[in-house]
């Protein structure tokens, strides 16, 4: 019974954890993205020319931006199914 | 997957799915799917190309020598934009990552069971059919890249000036600032593999777990129930929603492994 309440109390820690890491990743991913995203907008109606060059950038840098978050959530997910701290318990 | 049984949860469903079909213990431990899965999907890049090019003509090219051609002049443009030296190793090298990590990629694209269920007629329970969702891939592919850009610094400033370069490079050649200089390049250079190999692995592993998530909802069928229904039409929406952001995001992966890989390499040969 102790047990099971210790648990609970890991299970309650992980959940807020798992929002922490997801929300805040996802903040600054949007972020990141949103600013380069408007300098690329503002680049190209200055020179629409460069336009086919920025854009192979554009995407090269919203993957890097985009990989933090995403490399957060996979772990966050994986706390979520298999969590190990849980698994002294066992 | 599950085929003699279905899983008794979400859970275990997921968890399931994210059980490599493995051999062996502890260090040992070989995922035979992956190795299985990468090796054949290599063939498949080398046997593609092999075959265009033994009919590639000077004439009228067909689709597929025109495909080929696409991605090859691609792969070039982007090495030259980047490497300025002789890149008759390094090109072929972007071109294999590049398809190589696509086509493995890819194979997140396939219906999440059909894999599991053909693994399951030959008797294996557990099928992940991503190689590059395995940090085993990742990290075997970045750990090799790291012997390329030290081979790239080698060969561009030679054992004695690569040595004098890791003791003195960003902060001077005063003998006090030896072990700080050496500790620094060290961490820049183990930086490098370790981060090339989590955001490919963080990439796939992540796509990998949503599309679970997305087939959960259809698993709730039980019949032609308004719940069952509306679980299904989720299922179809959001899987082919996803599927179609991730066609974007599978292409992007290989593209920044391959690009930091020439990005890497390229700095290598830079004298300071």
């Amino acid at each position: 019974m102790e047990n099971l309440a210790l648990i609970a109390q890991v299970q309650s820690y992980t959940a807020i954890a798992l929002g922490l890491i997801i929300g805040l990743g996802a903040i600054g991913a949007c972020i990141g993205i949103g600013i380069m995203g408007a300098k690329f907008l503002e680049a190209a109606a200055r020179q629409p020319e460069l336009i086919p060059t920025l854009q192979g950038r554009m995407f090269l840098l919203a993957g890097l931006i985009d990989a933090a978050f995403l490399i957060g959530v996979a772990l966050a997910m994986f706390f979520a199914f298999a969590n190990p701290l849980l698994a002294s318990f066992a | 997957m599950a085929a003699a049984a279905g899983p008794a949860n979400s859970t275990e469903y997921i968890t399931h799915h994210l059980t490599h079909f493995k051999v062996g213990e502890g260090f040992w431990t070989w995922h035979i799917d992956t190795i299985f899965m990468s090796v054949l999907l290599g063939l498949v890049t080398i046997g593609l190309f092999y075959a265009v090019a033994r009919k590639a003509t000077v004439g009228v090219p067909g689709k597929g020598q025109a495909f080929v051609e696409m991605i090859v002049e691609f792969i070039d443009t982007t090495v030259k934009e980047v490497f300025h030296l002789d890149r008759s190793f390094l090109a072929p090298l972007a071109l294999t990552i590049f398809v190589w990590v696509f086509l493995m990629n890819a194979m997140d694209l396939l219906p999440l069971d059909v894999p599991g269920v053909i693994a399951g007629w030959f008797g294996i329970h557990y099928w992940r059919v991503v190689p590059t969702a395995d940090a085993n891939t990742t990290f075997a592919m970045s750990l090799t890249v790291l012997v390329v850009v030290i081979y790239f610094s080698l060969k561009a400033k030679g054992a004695g000036g690569y040595t004098h370069e890791l003791f003195t490079a960003p902060f001077g050649a005063h003998p006090v600032l030896w072990i700080p200089n050496f500790f620094l390049n060290i961490v820049e250079l183990l930086s490098k593999p370790v981060s090339l190999a989590m955001r490919l692995f963080g990439n796939m592993y992540a796509g990998e777990l949503v599309f679970m998530l997305i087939a959960l909802l259809g698993a709730t069928w039980v019949g032609f129930t308004f719940s069952s229904s509306l679980g299904m039409l989720g299922q179809i929406l959001m899987g082919a929603a996803w599927a179609i952001f991730h066609i974007l995001i599978i292409t992007l992966q290989a593209f920044i492994f391959m690009v930091l890989t020439v990005v890497y390499s390229a700095m290598a040969t830079e004298h300071h």
